[in-house]
């Protein structure tokens, strides 16, 4: 009697290790798939746009991207790892004056303040996809730089968190209505220090 | 002493296969999680071009799909050597986008129109001609919100 009623079976642990690995690999599976991302842009409307506003010379920053991929830049043939630096030397220019927060070489020849610059960018229809999204991720680098750079200086986050924060349909259970509504206004904020002018041109047919 | 002669003299433990009903479930789970995670078969080849600026993508219920991409080997036949655009299961023209976007539309909720972006999974290879197609047929039906969607790394380094 005393013996049956001694230490109960011991509990066999030897596929415990067999689990854990199934768990481990699904994981690794699960996680690499889920990944999915990319540049977010906006497409411009369709309706009819009003004739553009006349544009000074200096405030546009063509950049033309040719059929075997090559690049120009103002009409200049420039290679595609110097396009964000001179994006950006582009956008906070401040040849006026004007822009507090700029901390540009004030070229008179250049943009006038980050308000007026518009970047243009036109391509031809034999150029590659992976050029065109070359560019286009240069581009909106620039522009991410420059908003996180103030970001970071007034508000201690990145813009990019901030913008992720705001756009995400989930973050309407995590934050509150008031809490979203903060994050609005400084995106918006940052927004406005840094438009995002950033022009495709209208395809052409030939 | 005489106990480790007896231990050795015993018969072999039971291998307990308790775990055994576990390990199948997690099998199960896992098929059933890998099989739902791709959703449509590509029928074209699709590199995703590498950027570094890029941001995730949000819940798969505001993500619509636009594929495009040369065929790949086998439809190569039938199809030609075009790149092309694929809907869903199919090689589709350009002109079918607009409707394809309505039934995305129609298939979800309308809370979540405002957020519904079209994710374009466009081959590397690709050229700009049909990608303008693609955007011009989108701006027509209204879908202003697309992403570019690639794979990380940078783009200056091939």
């Amino acid at each position: 009697m005393a013996k049956k009623r001694g230490a109960p079976p011991e509990v066999n642990a030897g596929s415990m290790a067999d689990i854990a690995f199934l768990l481990l690999i699904f994981f690794l599976v699960t996680t690499t798939i889920g990944v999915d991302q990319g540049i977010n842009r906006k497409l411009p409307p369709m309706q009819e746009q009003p004739d553009p506003p006349n544009i000074n010379e200096r405030n546009i920053l063509t950049v033309l991207v040719n059929m075997n991929n090559q690049l120009l830049v103002e009409e200049q043939l420039m290679d595609i790892k110097d396009l964000r630096q001179a994006a950006i030397d582009f956008l906070e220019n401040n040849g006026k004056n004007i822009c507090s927060y700029c901390e540009g070489s004030k070229d008179p020849l250049s943009s006038d303040s980050p308000l007026d610059a518009v970047i243009s960018l036109s391509n031809d229809s034999e150029t590659t996809y992976a050029t065109y999204i070359a560019v286009q991720n240069e581009l909106v680098a620039a522009y991410n730089i420059l908003r996180n750079r103030e970001s970071l200086k007034k508000y201690g986050v990145t813009f990019s968190e901030l913008e992720y924060i705001y756009s995400d349909p989930a973050s309407k259970g995590e934050y509150s209505d008031v809490e979203l509504d903060k994050i609005g206004e400084k995106v918006k904020y940052i927004q406005e220090l840094f438009p995002q002018r950033l022009s495709e041109a209208e395809p052409k047919r030939n | 002493m005489s106990k480790f002669n007896k231990k050795k003299s015993g018969d072999m433990p039971a291998i307990s296969t308790a775990s055994l009903p576990d390990i199948v479930f997690m099998l199960l789970f896992f098929f059933m999680v890998a099989t739902t995670m791709k959703d449509s078969d590509l029928m074209i080849e699709n590199k995703l071009p590498k950027a570094d600026q890029t941001s995730k993508l949000f819940k798969k219920e505001y993500v619509m799909y636009i594929y495009a991409g040369k065929p790949s080997e086998r439809y190569q036949s039938t199809y030609g050597s075009n790149a092309r655009i694929q809907l869903n299961d199919r090689l589709s023209n350009a002109s079918e986008i607009q409707s394809f976007v309505t039934s995305e539309r129609a298939a979800r909720n309308s809370d979540a129109e405002p957020y519904l972006t079209a994710s374009l999974k466009i081959d590397k290879d690709v050229k700009m001609g049909l990608v303008t197609d693609i955007k011009q047929e989108l701006r027509k039906a209204e879908q202003l919100k697309v992403n570019y969607t690639t794979t990380q790394g940078s783009v200056t380094t091939k």
